[in-house]
């Protein structure tokens, strides 16, 4: 075989034979959405390879190794702008190592119960439509707002709400806040099960959390959730790669060469763009991911019957 | 001739009947032997799938039987024994879930048969059910606790070789044992592209006039070549170092993306 002629690459974890081009311009468009809009795109990624037929397993895992590749990137600029709270980041770091570890023995279990492809899929139909419907909500606020002449700004979040309330305080100073360790440890747990679950970075949920529940002021928010997430996504693939062995390493990197390439012309076409037309054209997207894998939970399958290699289970 | 015929027939009968009574026949002088040209196959990643073919021959046999065309042979390439899990979907409000489910053990991951004729024409189902030749016959032990009842353990059992069937991981082809000359034969059996790797076992069983008379067997192992089974094996293997490496990967590709980034 001559290597350059053969425009299919075999996959030696998901075990198919892919077209290269088809995979990189996956991550390109990605990375290119991901530029435009500043999200990590591993919530597109996973659905996309899921629909081209990359066993839901390896696609999550992969997808939390591609993340790594943009997250490390926007986190090295923030770091060096400043902008990026260590402190608060590695808090939610340790949270995010523990939920990580609960969610991959939860995916191991759903994987021996033959019920993680549907968890996978039914998780990212309530987080797609709900995120997709929200931010199309907003948009078409803001677009309303806009045509009426008045300025499209973001509410400013009210002073206190019930998680200041909490006890074991502790202040940070880059952020400028004084705030209970408890919501951090939390959300950056829940962050870090999503990613082992869903193979996602989790900013899209991230960003708006510490925005509104706890108060981090918008210039430290996406630095900090990218520090966040470079360590959580490191340790989930980690923690993938010696549970399951579902990392595919060859993927990833088709996927996150084409997302390098991607993300550039992202950020140039984001630059020139609105603001709420940009989101509202995200939450389309997003929505449309959303609906396609919810269609195809309720579609009859070609054989109700499947095989499976039997997994070892630990236990019995 | 004719004189010559009927003494030869009739002691024929008598072989058959006496193989009848005690099983595994040692009476008859035939045997038979089968050859690979190799013991191990690599398969790199353009593997499409390929034809596998054995050679065997057939010595001491009776040229009148065999000029009758009443030999018979079935060869079979056995693939590595695997558990596997069948599962059945199920409709719960309006979505499809996976429901019961019935485990196997030691099932052939991949099974092709090659046979001279259809295998009605060879000899009886009970022969073959004996044999556990054929597709329908491998012995599909549930693992124990391994199923609900047995109703599904049914339903369950006749479901796997036909999901097998699907996947082309098992195969029958009739017509495909060829005699080339009195005592030269050759088998050809289909190897899909997801054949699994490991050891398999090539099998040849010889019949005369639809009774059993020997098999020979010959292993063939079957191994992934290239870059890709060396990552496949890295991720089986080292998994620690393998994950640290594609974290490693990422980084680097995030770094290098950001230092072309920063040129413009």
């Amino acid at each position: 075989m001559v290597p350059g002629f053969e425009l299919g690459v075999y996959l030696p974890i998901a075990e198919i034979s892919v077209n290269i081009f088809v995979l990189f311009f996956m991550g390109a468009a990605v990375g290119f959405l991901s530029g435009m809009f500043g999200v990590g795109g591993g919530f597109l990624i996973t659905p996309l390879l899921i629909f081209y037929n990359i066993p839901p397993a390896v696609a999550v895992a992969t997808g939390a190794n591609q993340v790594i590749a943009s997250s490390f990137s926007g986190a090295l600029t923030h770091f060096k702008r400043g902008s990026l709270d260590v402190k608060l980041g590695s808090l939610l770091v340790v949270g995010g190592i523990v939920g990580s570890a609960i969610g991959i023995y939860v995916f191991v279990l759903l994987r021996q119960l033959g019920q993680l492809d549907l968890i996978v899929s039914l998780l990212y139909v309530v987080f797609l439509s709900t995120i997709g419907g929200l931010m199309l909500y907003e948009s078409i606020k803001a677009m309303r707002r806009t045509r009426a002449g008045q300025l499209a700004t973001l509410k400013r979040p009210g002073q206190h709400n019930w998680v200041h309330k909490l006890p074991f305080k502790m202040r940070f100073r880059a952020s400028k806040i004084y705030v209970s360790i408890i919501p951090v440890l939390v959300l950056g747990g829940a962050i870090g099960f999503l990613s082992s679950i869903m193979g996602v970075g989790g900013g899209f949920i991230m960003v708006p959390a510490m925005i509104y529940l706890l108060k981090v002021p918008t210039n430290v928010v996406i630095g900090t959730s990218l520090y966040q997430i470079v360590f959580v996504t490191a340790f989930t693939t980690v923690m993938q790669a010696t549970t399951n062995q579902s990392v595919d390493i060859v993927l990833a990197m088709l996927l996150m060469s084409g997302g390098v390439v991607g993300a550039q012309y992202g950020t140039r076409i984001g630059q020139k763009l609105r603001g709420e037309q940009l989101r509202a054209l995200l939450a389309t997207l997003v929505l449309a991911v959303g609906l396609r894998l919810a269609i195809e939970l309720f579609v009859t399958p070609d054989d109700i019957y499947s095989v499976t290699l039997a997994l070892v289970s630990g236990g019995s | 001739m004719r004189l010559a015929v009927i003494p030869l027939m009739m002691l024929c009968l008598v072989a058959g009947r006496a193989a009848q009574a005690q099983q595994p026949v040692p009476a008859s002088k035939e045997t038979i032997e089968i050859g690979l040209s190799t013991d191990t196959i690599s398969i790199t990643s353009g593997f499409r799938g390929t034809d596998l073919t054995v050679f065997g021959a057939l010595d001491n046999a009776d040229p009148l039987i065999q000029r009758q065309g009443r030999y018979d042979v079935v060869v079979i390439l056995e693939g590595p024994p695997r558990n596997f899990v069948v599962r059945r979907k199920d409709r719960y409000f309006g979505i499809w879930v996976n429901t019961e489910s019935v485990s196997f053990q030691n099932i052939p991951a991949s099974y092709s048969l090659a046979s001279t004729r259809s295998l009605q024409d060879i000899t009886t189902p009970k022969i073959f059910a004996q044999l556990s030749l054929g597709v329908n016959n491998i012995y599909y032990e549930p693992m124990p606790e391994g199923f609900d009842s047995s109703a599904s353990l049914r339903e369950f059992t006749k479901e796997l070789p036909r999901l097998k069937q699907k996947q082309l991981l098992y195969n029958q082809r009739v017509g495909d044992v060829q005699f080339l000359s009195s005592t030269l034969f050759r088998a050809t059996l289909s190897l899909p592209a997801n054949v699994p790797v490991g050891k398999h076992v090539a099998r040849a069983y010889l019949f005369r006039n639809g009774e059993f008379l020997r098999e020979s067997s010959t292993s063939l192992n079957i191994v992934k070549a290239g870059l890709e089974f060396r990552i496949f094996r890295a991720a089986n293997q080292h998994s620690l170092l393998y994950g640290l490496f594609a974290v490693f990967l990422a980084v680097v590709t995030g770094w290098a993306g950001r230092l072309v980034f920063r040129k413009d």
